[in-house]
């Protein structure tokens, strides 16, 4: 397994969430990673415990995306969905992300870049948030609410020189 | 889930590039300002302002000499902020670790990368 790179968080403005990350595969690839159902469903998960039994991707302008999470033991269910606001094969997709039951106010804004050099992909996705609130309140919660337990368990694996 | 607000005023502390730099600068110890405005292209005044912001958001503070009035970095409070986005970036990168693998098997396949749905 390679290791492309570590990734990256920055907060450049008050309502910006921007991640970076480097891929050690082509563009191609890493757009299909993000947009074909059967594989995103295979990386998108969050912390161990969790499937991701509805992954349904209607690529299109206008189109829609709905994501329903499940934890394997207790069955506790989150979703998210959106539209597509612009989509530029393999490079760029925009789209509006609200989860179910939103703990912050507002719809947010996802902008997917993809850049490729000598056979590498780097990836920069910025949320724009309604609000700086509504930003932080993201960050501090840690995309889910009622799992924190399952993160001193992450650190644990991610403290693993390596995992598959 | 307390203090927000502290939250808030925090990252938008960190947002400008001046105020990342000055406590970078304070990083190595305590500073007057007109010692801390010798590297910048900025008037005091200027650099008062950024640093009344970084005040404002507990993450540097006055020290006790009365005429030189040096200010310093509060390492505590900077550490509340990078803790909740460490945390916040731990869990993403575990989502890009197993993209990593999953892009792994997919070159292995090509040269009919697309052809899965």
């Amino acid at each position: 397994m390679t290791t492309a790179g570590t990734l990256k968080l920055t907060t450049p403005g008050e309502r910006d969430l921007v991640m970076t990350r480097s891929f050690d595969a082509p563009r191609q690839l890493v757009f299909d990673a993000h947009t074909k159902p059967a594989l995103v469903r295979r990386w998108l998960l969050g912390p161990p415990g969790w499937s991701m039994p509805v992954c349904e991707i209607d690529l299109r302008v206008g189109g829609t995306y709905r994501y329903v999470w499940q934890h394997d033991r207790d069955g506790t269910k989150m979703g998210m969905g959106g539209v597509y606001r612009e989509i530029k094969m393999p490079e760029r997709i925009v789209n509006t992300e609200k989860f179910d039951e939103a703990w912050y106010p507002g719809e947010a804004l996802g902008t997917l870049v993809l850049v490729e050099q000598g056979g590498k992909t780097t990836l920069t996705y910025t949320m724009r948030y309604e609000s700086r609130a509504a930003r932080d309140a993201v960050i501090k919660s840690n995309m889910e609410s009622g799992v924190a337990a399952s993160y001193d368990r992450l650190a644990e694996l991610l403290a693993e020189p390596v995992h598959q | 889930m307390q203090a927000p607000h502290r939250l808030d005023t925090i990252f938008a502390a960190l947002a400008d590039p001046t105020r990342r730099a000055i406590l970078a600068r304070l990083a190595s110890g305590e500073a007057s300002v007109t010692e801390l405005a010798g590297p910048f292209a900025m008037s005091q005044p200027a650099i008062s302002k950024h640093l009344k912001v970084l005040e404002r958001a507990g993450l540097v503070s006055r020290g006790r000499d009365a005429q030189r009035r040096p200010r310093r970095l509060e390492p505590k409070r900077l550490g509340e902020a990078t803790k909740w986005l460490e945390r916040y970036r731990r869990l993403w990168e575990g989502n890009y670790q197993r993209l990593d693998a999953l892009l792994d098997q997919l070159k292995a396949k090509e040269p009919t990368p697309g052809d899965r749905q």
